[in-house]
């Protein structure tokens, strides 16, 4: 139930059995998780998944029903939140409205008694870092959504602290700028190499920030990895759902053929998967959902459509997004979305075939959603 | 490993905490002490209407008496003298009543229906109207007390039942618009739309689709004016008529009477049947009470 | 057949005339009320109503009755002031108008430093939260009669606090504010606290729950101790809410009346009078006075919303 020491030092934040219940409601179900030191990880998930319980449980903020924080080797799980070496940044950036941005920042250094040239240094620091100079002395409410996150940023970053926390910071901004605050708390990462923990349920925030993204749902952990690994082999149909904009088509079938030569059937036609990398035994018989990104799939045409493995399908409907074009198609019973170039021109009502690239696809047990 | 541990408890889990600590000590000693002083006088009042006048006299204002017996509150009830006639504070009740009643039916009703003017049918100067009734309500009353003597005589109503439910429409204007009007502008502005593209105009709109959804503010504005009606002294003593005398008047008669010995102990009964009411009112509408006081205060 | 434009006076016409009411009382009463009390303050009006502009003219008199006013004994007299650098100086000033800028000034302090502090205890999570509020704002459902009556009895030097202390052994404790001239004040600032401080702690309870949960989130990440935050950020964040409350603990303290009424009847003597009552007595018998008396509190009252207005100003510039 403790983390070894040597293991602990090079680990930025450990978790051990962290579990958080409301009476009868369980918000983290018994959570483990290691973050090595610099890592910039994202927790991930729709609202209610858990995701600030429990950066709250790590920043100290809510107690949990069960379980260690370890910071640094450290056991903080008593710990007031001031003294275990984190700084955290939020949502509504929480500004003190009455004090400038210079007092914003060293005020908490202030109180904790830091000798002056120490905290004019390290405010300093800070400001240069986020291009606030010239903001110092104004108030937050004459500040933009942008410059008042990054004096939240800022406030943070003069506690001089290992574990940064970012509570959904770029929610309350709009598209624009929610993109240019991106890419600078990136740079932010680069440049000090600090251990960043960040909430969020936009996912492309989450692929393009994070080094490893736990993606969360009802409390638990359903995948931990890097982003590509996520995208690419998402350990259950759920998580294989939430990322991926547009997201993954979800064809029913059943796993046909024998173990060593599976096949998938759909409407009719089968579908050879025996190139699909299965984590164990392919459960022949069984049904599954066969999951393929719009992306992965090609339509073709003319005597190609004809060719052995690739289906029949109709399309439904086109979606031009300027850099393709989505394309909607009525596979048997089933509607599919099919990424292609913008200059390929295609019409609703055309017959066309749609061939799988199975090496890049997901099969999942119909069931248990579980990736086979 | 050594066994050096000092301590040998491993964090985990939610922090222990002490049952009692310091701050939570003194919250509470605070906070109970302010309500031992805020609850004192309620029981002087109750204590010394239980004591008959010996009681009172070689008493102590805080030691309850042995021999409790409701004779003050029959006295006060019945016989108290107030002013011309000895019949008690139950007169008093009734005209209570006979005023707060109606007083409350007229003054929701007219700032109900100019709150929904204002919120959903403004007219040209509808607003300017409004900004000088909110204004008004900062203007002392005493200003307004003369002219609206002279008002009610020229309306023939002087010292009668009108003259103070008019009176008490007037004051109650400002605050009960600007609560309605709030109110009113808070509901789906789509709900109003919908209604007048089905041709509902003014009146069907207000009785048939507002007003139903609006019974939390409606009660608050009940609280709010049962509540300050009752507990008026001046307007009910000016234009009232001594016929109709509210229970705040009697009780004040009562208590200043100069007829013989000063009756503590009737004195108290009659205290608290004049603040029985609005007391019941508070302590069941508990919320409703809150949210109109703080409603009331928030002015925009 | 052509169609004339509608007459723009009959449009919205239920509308305007279900305003009606409220359009006449501005009128009439509020606008017309006050600004017939200010205007025939400046005339020698003694008794008799007057109304037309012409009889305004023709009784003008200046600020004649406003000189009476202030030389009245009754409203003011205030050597610390009228006396400054002669030999008559006093540190006095009594009067109606001076009682009621001490109640004033006394009531509105203490009322939001206790009501601000008990609204803090209250947001500590505490348990029985209902109770407590409960109790503190029963007082307020009351009227200014009953309470006047209660702390009336209970400050009676006879048979009140003062007597009961003393037979506890205390011989010589003295409370006998509510019979001394230079102390009545205090027992009725006393009552009134008893009454209104409820108030303004449900005021300022209501605030404080409107700060942003995370404002305190990040005062705790920062290591700031609670009676910090409170102090310097919450507080500062509560300036609207304390403009709000001022404005109305200061207009009921201009207004009061029932509550003097009730605990002294402006006595001993008129020791306790206050401005309401000077102007409620003198309508029959010095009109001129009620309505010079009547004028200046409501300049007053204009005075003290200027805090108010600046706030309001503030949030549209």
């Amino acid at each position: 139930m403790s983390v070894s020491p040597t293991a602990a030092k090079s680990l930025s934040v450990s978790i051990r059995g962290l579990a958080q219940s409301y009476g009868a409601l369980q918000v983290l179900k018994e959570l483990d998780l290691d973050i090595p030191d610099g890592e910039f990880l994202v927790l991930l998930g729709p609202s209610g998944c858990g995701k600030s319980t429990l950066l709250n449980c790590i920043a100290g903020l809510l107690e949990p029903t069960n379980g260690q924080v370890f910071i640094k080797g450290k056991n903080v799980t008593w710990e007031e939140p001031a003294k275990r070496g984190i700084g955290m940044v939020f949502q509504s950036y929480a500004l003190y409205p009455q004090m400038t941005v210079e007092r914003n920042m060293s005020f908490g250094l202030r109180v904790s008694g830091m000798n002056k040239a120490e905290i004019e240094q390290r405010v300093k620091r800070a400001s240069e870092i986020l291009q606030l100079e010239p903001l110092l002395q104004r108030k937050p409410m004459q500040l933009s959504g942008g410059q008042r996150q990054r004096v939240a940023i800022g406030r943070a970053l003069v506690r001089d602290v290992d574990v940064f926390l970012f509570d959904e910071p770029l929610s309350n901004l709009d598209a624009k700028l929610r993109a240019e605050l991106r890419v600078e708390i990136k740079r932010l990462h680069q440049r000090l190499g600090n251990t960043m923990i960040y909430v969020t349920h936009d996912q492309i925030e989450a692929m393009t920030l994070a080094d490893r993204i736990a993606v969360m749902k009802g409390g638990t952990i359903q995948q931990l990895a890097d982003p590509m690994t996520i995208y690419s082999k998402p350990i259950n149909r759920y998580v294989a759902g939430f990322i991926g904009s547009p997201s993954m088509n979800f064809i029913k079938g059943t796993l046909g053929g024998t173990i060593k030569a599976p096949t998938v059937e759909v409407s009719g036609q089968k579908l050879d998967v025996s190139d699909y990398a299965f984590a164990g035994v392919a459960p022949i018989g069984s049904a599954i959902e066969f999951g393929a990104r719009p992306e992965h799939i090609n339509i073709l045409r003319g005597k190609d459509a004809k060719a052995k493995g690739v289906f029949d399908a109709v399309v439904e409907l086109v979606e031009p997004m300027g850099s393709d074009t989505l394309v909607w198609l009525e596979l048997g019973h089933q509607k599919i979305s099919v990424r292609v170039e913008s200059s390929h021109i295609i019409k609703p009502g055309e017959h066309v075939g749609v061939q799988f690239r199975v090496k890049q696809a997901s099969l999942f047990d119909a069931q248990s959603g579980e990736r086979l | 490993m050594s066994n050096t541990v000092s301590n040998p408890i491993i964090p985990s889990g939610p922090k222990p905490k002490k049952f009692i600590t310091i701050e939570r000590a003194i919250v509470y000693s605070v906070l109970g002490i302010c309500a031992v002083f805020f609850l004192f006088p309620l029981y002087i009042m109750v204590i010394t209407s239980l004591k008959d006048l010996d009681g009172i006299r070689y008493g102590n204002i805080f030691v309850p008496t042995l021999h409790p017996s409701l004779g003050a509150w029959d006295k006060a009830l019945f016989h108290a003298c107030t002013g011309l006639y000895c019949q008690g504070i139950l007169p008093g009740f009734w005209n209570s009543c006979k005023i707060t009643g109606p007083s409350v039916i007229v003054s929701i009703a007219v700032a109900s229906v100019t709150g929904y003017s204002l919120a959903n049918w403004p007219f040209k100067f509808s607003e300017g109207f409004f900004t000088v009734l909110l204004v008004s309500s900062f203007i002392p009353y005493v200003v307004m007390l003369y002219p609206l003597v002279l008002i009610t005589r020229w309306l023939g109503i002087y010292s009668t039942l009108p003259a103070v439910i008019l009176v008490h429409t007037i004051f109650g204007l400002p605050i009960l618009t600007l609560l309605f009007r709030n109110y009113f502008s808070s509901l789906p502005q789509e709900l109003f739309k919908a209604a007048r593209v089905d041709g509902a105009g003014y009146w069907r709109i207000f009785f048939q689709v507002f007003a139903p959804m609006s019974i939390p503010i409606f009660t608050v504005a009940v609280i709010l004016q049962v509540t300050g009606i009752w507990n008026d002294f001046l307007f009910g003593v000016i234009y009232a008529g001594p016929r109709n005398y509210p229970m705040t008047v009697q009780l004040n008669n009562i208590v200043n009477s100069l007829e013989g010995v000063k009756e503590y102990n009737v004195d108290m009964a009659a205290t608290i049947l004049t603040g029985i009411v609005p007391l019941s009112i508070y302590f069941f509408s508990g919320k409703y009470f809150v949210r109109g006081i703080a409603a009331g205060a928030v002015k925009g | 057949m052509s169609l004339d434009r509608p007459n723009p006076l009959y449009r919205n016409l239920s509308s305007k005339i279900a305003s009606l009411p409220m359009m006449l009382i501005v009128l009439g009463v509020f606008v017309g009320g006050t600004a017939w009390t200010v205007l025939f303050s400046f005339t020698d009006i003694k008794v008799l109503p007057l109304f037309t502009p012409s009889a305004w003219i023709e009784h003008y008199a200046g600020l004649a009755n406003y000189q009476r006013l202030f030389t009245t004994d009754r409203w003011m007299d205030c050597p610390v002031i009228t006396k400054i650098g002669t030999p008559n100086w006093q540190f006095s000033c009594t009067g109606a108008f001076p009682n009621m800028v001490t109640y004033a000034i006394l009531a509105i302090t203490i009322m939001i430093s206790v009501g601000f502090l008990l609204a803090v205890f209250m947001d500590q999570k505490i348990r029985l939260e209902g109770m407590f509020r409960t109790i503190y704002l029963y007082p307020f459902a009351l009227s200014f009669i009953v309470t006047g009556h209660v702390w009336a009895w209970i400050l009676s030097p006879e048979y009140g606090l003062q007597a009961a202390v003393r037979q506890l052994g205390w011989t010589s404790f003295s409370f006998g504010w509510i019979a001394d001239r230079q102390m009545v004040m205090y027992a009725i600032v006393l009552a009134g606290i008893w009454q209104g401080s409820g108030f303004v702690m449900a005021l300022m309870l209501a605030g404080l729950r409107g700060i942003d949960d995370e404002i305190w989130k990040a005062a705790k990440v920062d290591g700031i101790p609670t009676w910090r935050t409170y102090l310097q950020i919450i507080l500062p964040m509560m300036k609207p809410v304390m403009v709000t409350t001022f404005v109305i603990v200061a207009s009921a303290a201009v207004r009061i009346y029932d509550l003097v009424l009730a605990i002294t009847d402006g006595g001993p003597g008129l020791s306790s009078d206050v401005p309401t009552r000077y102007i409620y007595q003198n309508f029959s018998a010095n009109l001129g006075q009620s309505l010079s008396a009547s004028t200046v509190l409501l300049v007053t009252m204009a005075v003290l919303l200027i805090p108010w207005i600046r706030m309001e100003f503030g949030k549209k510039g």
